[in-house]
């Protein structure tokens, strides 16, 4: 069956031919090349390699922060790079979660705020925003922290708020950008098994960008980038001992 | 939202406290100097009208023509009619003939010989107990000693110069001037009073009598300088002084330079530029004070947008459009306008309250001033004071965020990953 976009329905990102280039100077820099993929609805995979491997390049595309120099990038039916900017704002306000390296808490908003705010910009109920915001903080076991300020948080927890806001609208996909970076070993353990959790209760499909081994070893679809090409593709089992 | 945003705005200081200040300290200046400006302009036309030329002025044409250098020989004559058709005509108008001399005071000692002389300013007016001149010059307010004449050849003299000359209530003094005519003229009067009226100027050596004894002293039979005219409410109205004049003057089109002619204070007083100036200070004022402002909250503005660099990407990572962020700088800027007015608004009317009651004493800063000014300017309030400030320090507020808020459109999307992860 296809969708609008020409996708399976069960593919939520698709990418053919992916090709974006920057200038830098007089040179022009190749940051992805050729990339085609797909991924399915309630994938947790992770875009796997090192620094200028195009990973966070290929993020940003796929969360249509970007739109790609050739080929096409479909996610969630839109074609990224036929999307105004206003339509690529409203497509990740309403289906796109994003979670950053660094956290990036609103700092004078409690957890409960910081979570509430992507259903002010749906334009949600307060009752309605009321019941998502607390499950959402139930979900990754901070509702008895809704009044705390990010300051008062510690790193874990601060990334789990953020996990909340990702997911509190119920998005079709959340990308990751290095998560864990930030984490020692057991808050970045607590982390990826709340969000492996969300994965299998929610259906949410993640797709991480990392070059973490903690994380890798949760990932059940690791794709190897080597200079902006895809270098391995592969499915695998998740070693969460 | 604007709940949300309004919370936000109040917790972070940095983001409401500094703007807020601004603005209100900027509106409360703009007020300030704006009803003290008004109240400086209302006491120094007020006491040029009281004390030099009325709100409007009948003298002849050569009067006219001569300013400052224009002498008794130029003076008005049959004032009894003048004064009867004015008073015909423009009933609404408080007329009183006037004339200014100049001369020496002598004053004898026992024996009659001059013990000290002193130059004089004099002026003429009407002291009957039914003269308006008793209001317009304060006379009864301005008493230091003594009482107002009210027996032929009484005269009152300003306190500071009766003291020099060591004259006493009762005392006789002489005045040596020049008739109409260029004879020397001289008449002994009594002291009777001193003023002190809170005007360098006039307190400086003053002499003030009646027309009639001056008429008499300086030989001109009904005549006088001029005649001043004040309008009803007491404020110089220069649209109205204006057609008073156009309509006496077009009943009185003699050229001859003895003929009468009406000028308005405008024009008397030489303060014509003084008028227009006046009137765009305040606008000037507000200007410079709004791009001060403006400029100030526009830096605010762009040390904000650093400080909230990363907020600001995080609310487009998840999905706020550039416009919708925008638009919420501007709300929360209006948000701080409209508090920061009131504030600054309040703050500057109490400021003027207290200085249009209590007032600012000058006098220590010009004590050779000639210029006919009360010694206390004083500021006033008006209904254009409530918005002199507000509506700028509103718009300051909100140019100075639109424009630095101009910052957001010129973030890259494809670079948030990046930023937001360092």
């Amino acid at each position: 069956m296809k969708n609008g976009g020409g996708v399976e329905d069960s593919v939520v990102v698709s990418t053919d031919k992916l090709v974006r280039t920057f200038r830098v100077g007089r040179s022009e820099l190749v940051a992805l090349k050729d990339v085609s993929l797909e991924f399915h609805r309630g994938e947790f995979a992770g875009l796997v390699g090192p620094s200028g491997s195009g990973k966070t390049t290929l993020l940003n595309i796929i969360g249509t922060l970007d739109t790609p120099t050739s080929g096409t990038a479909t996610v969630l039916g839109e074609r990224v790079e036929k999307l105004s900017p206003g339509q690529a704002a409203a497509l990740r306000s309403r289906q796109i979660g994003f979670i950053f390296q660094t956290f990036n808490l609103l700092p004078v908003y409690s957890a409960y705020e910081n979570v509430e705010f992507p259903l002010l910009l749906l334009g949600l109920s307060s009752a309605e925003r009321r019941k998502k915001v607390t499950d959402a903080l139930e979900w990754v076991g901070l509702a008895d922290r809704a009044k705390s300020k990010p300051t008062q948080l510690s790193g874990g927890e601060s990334q789990r708020v953020a996990i909340a806001r990702a997911v509190v609208k119920r998005p079709e996909l959340v990308l990751a950008d290095e998560p864990t970076a930030n984490l020692d070993a057991e808050n970045s353990h607590k982390i990826l098994q709340t969000m492996v959790g969300l994965n299998r209760d929610l259906g949410t499909t993640f797709i991480f960008s990392t070059h973490d081994e903690k994380v890798i070893r949760y990932l059940r679809r690791k794709i190897s980038l080597v200079d902006g090409k895809v270098a391995n593709d592969e499915a695998r089992s998740p070693n969460t001992d | 939202m604007l709940l949300f945003l309004a919370k936000g705005l109040f917790r972070d200081r940095s983001r409401s406290l500094f703007p807020l200040l601004t603005c209100a300290i900027g509106v409360a200046l703009v007020v300030l100097m704006d009803s003290y400006l008004r109240g400086a302009t209302d006491a120094m036309f007020n006491a040029t009208a009281s004390f030099v030329c009325g709100h409007v002025r009948v003298a002849t044409r050569a009067f006219e023509k001569a300013g400052t250098d224009a002498t008794n020989e130029l003076a008005l004559l049959g004032v009894d009619s003048v004064m009867a058709e004015l008073k015909r005509d423009f009933p609404d108008v408080a007329w009183s003939p006037r004339t200014r001399f100049g001369g020496l005071i002598d004053v004898p000692d026992s024996a009659g010989n001059t013990r000290v002389q002193s130059p004089v300013a004099g002026l003429a007016v009407d002291l009957s107990e039914t003269s308006p001149e008793l209001k317009t010059l304060r006379l009864e307010k301005s008493l230091a000693s003594g009482r107002l004449p009210s027996r032929p050849g009484e005269i009152l003299l300003s306190d500071d110069f009766a003291r020099r000359l060591g004259v006493k209530l009762g005392d006789k003094v002489t005045l040596v001037s020049s008739t109409m005519n260029g004879s020397i003229a001289t008449w002994n009067f009594a002291l009777s009073g001193t003023v002190r009226f809170g005007i360098l100027a006039m307190d400086r050596g003053a002499m003030i009598a009646d027309i009639k004894d001056i008429q008499q002293a300086l030989d001109m039979p009904d005549a006088a300088d001029q005649v001043l005219g004040f309008l009803p409410r007491g404020q110089y109205d220069d649209r109205l002084a204006s057609r008073l004049a156009a309509k006496y003057n077009s009943v009185h089109p003699d050229e001859d330079k003895y003929a009468p002619q009406m000028e308005t204070m405008r024009w008397a007083s030489g303060l014509g530029a003084m008028f227009d100036i006046m009137g765009a200070a305040s606008a000037l004022i507000a200007f410079i004070f709004v791009t001060a402002m403006a400029v100030v909250l526009w830096n605010a503005g762009l040390m904000g947008s650093l400080r909230r660099y990363g907020e600001i990407g995080v609310r487009l990572a998840i999905g706020e459009s550039k416009h919708a962020v925008y638009r919420s700088l501007l709300a929360e800027a209006l948000l701080v306008g409209l508090i920061g007015s009131t504030i600054g608004t309040l703050v500057g009317l109490a400021l003027s309250y207290y200085l249009q009651e209590v007032g600012l004493n000058i006098s220590g800063m010009m004590p050779n001033a000639t210029m006919v000014i009360d010694d206390v300017l004083r500021a006033r309030i008006a209904p254009t004071s409530m918005v002199i400030g507000f509506l700028p320090g509103l718009l300051a507020t909100f140019f100075g965020a639109a424009i630095s808020g101009l910052g957001v459109y010129k973030r890259q999307t494809a670079m948030l990953a990046k930023e937001l992860g360092s």
